[in-house]
């Protein structure tokens, strides 16, 4: 069994994001920049997969995204990947998630092997939109889960059943491989790359891809184009209700109904 | 092409999703900009019942794909009914519901269309040809704005309570159409097995119109009956806050954050919550917050509308009484 995991370098979630001038951008400089910790989830699953099997053979894990990018294959190398795939070029980079998904789609298709497995996160805390997995697998014709809490490989490598949460029920679905799967927060605790697996994880090769190696792309526009990020008006400041519980309980309930209006 | 926006009405057994509602609202006013109509898909099976209510809620034209396989969602069967019943409307907008089915779907029917997308968005005007979408990122710290180009489909999904739902017109009548579906054996390589509904019959936290969060001040499951006590009386769901849920008091399916999911609900009301970025990231959507807690510092009252500096052990109590006097009122 092969498996990819897909993994997107973005700032991290505590870091203070500063935007650029007329709200172009984000100022990348001196920002702290992480694997997504939901495609974190994907690559530890992968390496899970293969401390408790035997038929796992190679662990792929590819990054779309500028130089810096590298930093966040070698996470996934030190934490067990096999290779990284680098696909790092300007005219690729854009915050259109379907674009994106071609561009990945089209890199695993010049992998002749091929991948049984293909993990990501369920989203990236970057863009917030989590149409990565799903579209990579719709251009590969590949069937997807989607938030998948719990997964089960068959024995001959072939099948496998795996839980996911939908609004207000949980799924249990089945399915032959290949398949994508896309991680939700809980199946699996990402481990910390010890040292020792960070020095390692700077023999293993990583294949450098660009526009150039993937023709393919041409067939693809980037039709969602970035306009402007700006901070989201300020709230109003907090209205605080004084007085003891009682008057507290009654005075919020009015305000509720009547000033908010949202009973 | 035609102009025309479609929406696609979420439904599961029947039930349809309250947003899909406001988007047909929304179609409403985006169609009438170019003398187009509002439209609207329904996918299930023995959906075509649900027609009239769609009618009633601004449809002019309502495409049913009804078929026992699409009992349940699934990407691929859904995938290629909608975008059977896209190529029957010629739409040149989908409108989708945010939710776990709306970003699933809307993702794929987008590739398969090589069309424009933009997932979970508070804001969608057009610009000529254009669709220009305001939405989220950075988990909500930020909103980006995105332009889809005007030259092929352009797909969005919308955030609940977003827009709101127009007061629905029982008895007026839709142009019902009935598409056909063929699926193959590969369109259904995914089977599922096995559904069971999470919480008993406790609404979601994503579902439902009024959330009630605790922090880890609540100090055990069992104290969290007082939270659920006034959720029932508001008719809303129970959210934790991630401390509570890594503590064990509430199962990660309620958990309101960044790694839980996001919400943003008409009334969030955030018992001994703290409000960590984390937290934020998942609950500042809301259109009205209520922030209970001892701290005055505590962060959650920076994007807090209403604020009570108090022990929720008393007060949360009382404010379901309060609840309960305004309900038999």
């Amino acid at each position: 069994m092969r498996i990819l995991t897909i993994v997107k370098q973005v700032p991290d979630s505590n870091a203070t994001i500063k935007v650029l001038a007329e709200g172009k951008g984000i100022d990348f400089a001196g920002l702290k920049l992480v694997a997504d910790p939901f495609d974190e989830f994907g690559i530890e699953l992968a390496v899970q997969l293969r401390e408790k099997r035997s038929d796992v053979s190679e662990i792929v894990a590819l990054t779309l995204g500028g130089e810096k990018a590298g930093e966040t294959l070698r996470i996934a190398l030190a934490m067990g990947a096999d290779v990284g795939v680098h696909i790092c070029d300007p005219k690729l980079e854009t915050k259109d998630e379907l674009f994106n998904a071609a561009v990945i789609a089209e890199a695993m298709k010049k992998d002749a092997k091929g991948f049984d497995l293909i993990l990501c996160g369920k989203h990236n805390i970057d863009l917030d939109a989590g149409a990565v997995g799903p579209a990579v697998a719709e251009f590969l014709d590949l069937p997807h889960v989607g938030a998948v809490t719990g997964l089960d490989v068959s024995a001959d490598g072939k099948h496998f059943t795996a839980r996911r949460r939908i609004e207000g029920a949980e799924e249990v679905v089945e399915c032959d491989l290949p398949a994508l799967l896309t991680i939700e927060k809980g199946l699996v605790e990402p481990r910390y790359p010890s040292l020792p697996n960070l020095m390692k994880a700077k023999k293993k090769p990583v294949t450098l891809l660009t526009a150039g190696d993937l023709p393919g792309v041409a067939e693809y526009a980037e039709t969602t184009k970035f306009v402007s990020i700006s901070a989201p008006p300020p709230k109003p400041e907090c209205k605080f209700i004084e007085g003891e519980p009682p008057q507290m309980a009654k005075e919020l309930v009015r305000l509720l109904r009547d000033e908010a209006k949202v009973l | 092409m035609t102009s025309n926006v479609l929406v696609f009405i979420e439904q599961r057994r029947g039930k349809v999703h309250p947003a899909s509602y406001q988007l047909l609202n929304l179609a409403t006013q985006v169609a009438a900009q170019t003398g187009a109509q509002a439209e609207a898909c329904i996918v299930g099976e023995g959906v075509a019942s649900l027609a009239d209510a769609v009618a009633a809620q601004g449809a002019k034209k309502v495409y049913i794909v009804d078929d026992p396989v699409l009992a349940l969602y699934r990407a691929i069967p859904y995938t290629k009914a909608l975008v059977a019943a896209l190529d029957a409307a010629a739409a040149k907008i989908l409108l989708v519901p945010t939710t776990f089915m709306g970003r699933d779907l809307a993702s794929r029917v987008a590739a398969r269309k090589r069309a424009a997308l933009a997932i979970d968005c508070t804001e969608v005007r057009q610009d000529g040809a254009d669709l220009i979408a305001v939405k989220p990122m950075y988990a909500g710290k930020f909103s980006g704005t995105f332009r889809l180009t005007g030259d092929r489909l352009q797909v969005v999904t919308v955030r609940s309570n977003a827009y709101s739902a127009a007061a629905p017109q029982t008895g007026a009548r839709a142009d019902v159409q009935s598409v056909a579906l063929s699926l193959t054996d590969r369109d259904q390589r995914l089977k599922i097995n096995e559904v069971t509904a999470t919480g008993s019959g406790v609404k979601d936290v994503t579902e439902a119109d009024i959330v009630v969060s605790g922090g880890r001040s609540l100090k055990s499951a069992e104290n969290f009956k007082i939270l659920y006590d006034l959720a029932a009386a508001l008719d809303g769901a129970v959210g934790a806050s991630r401390a509570a849920c890594d503590a064990g008091y509430q199962p990660h399916t309620r958990q309101v954050g960044l790694t839980g999911k996001v919400v943003t609900p008409k009334l969030y009301i955030a018992c001994g919550i703290d409000g960590a970025i984390q937290h934020l990231a998942g609950m500042r959507g809301s259109k009205v917050i209520v922030a209970i807690n001892t701290k005055k510092e505590a962060p959650i009252f920076k994007v807090a509308t209403y604020g009570c500096i108090a022990d929720l052990f008393t007060l949360v109590p009382l404010l379901t009484e309060e609840f309960k006097k305004l309900k038999e009122h």
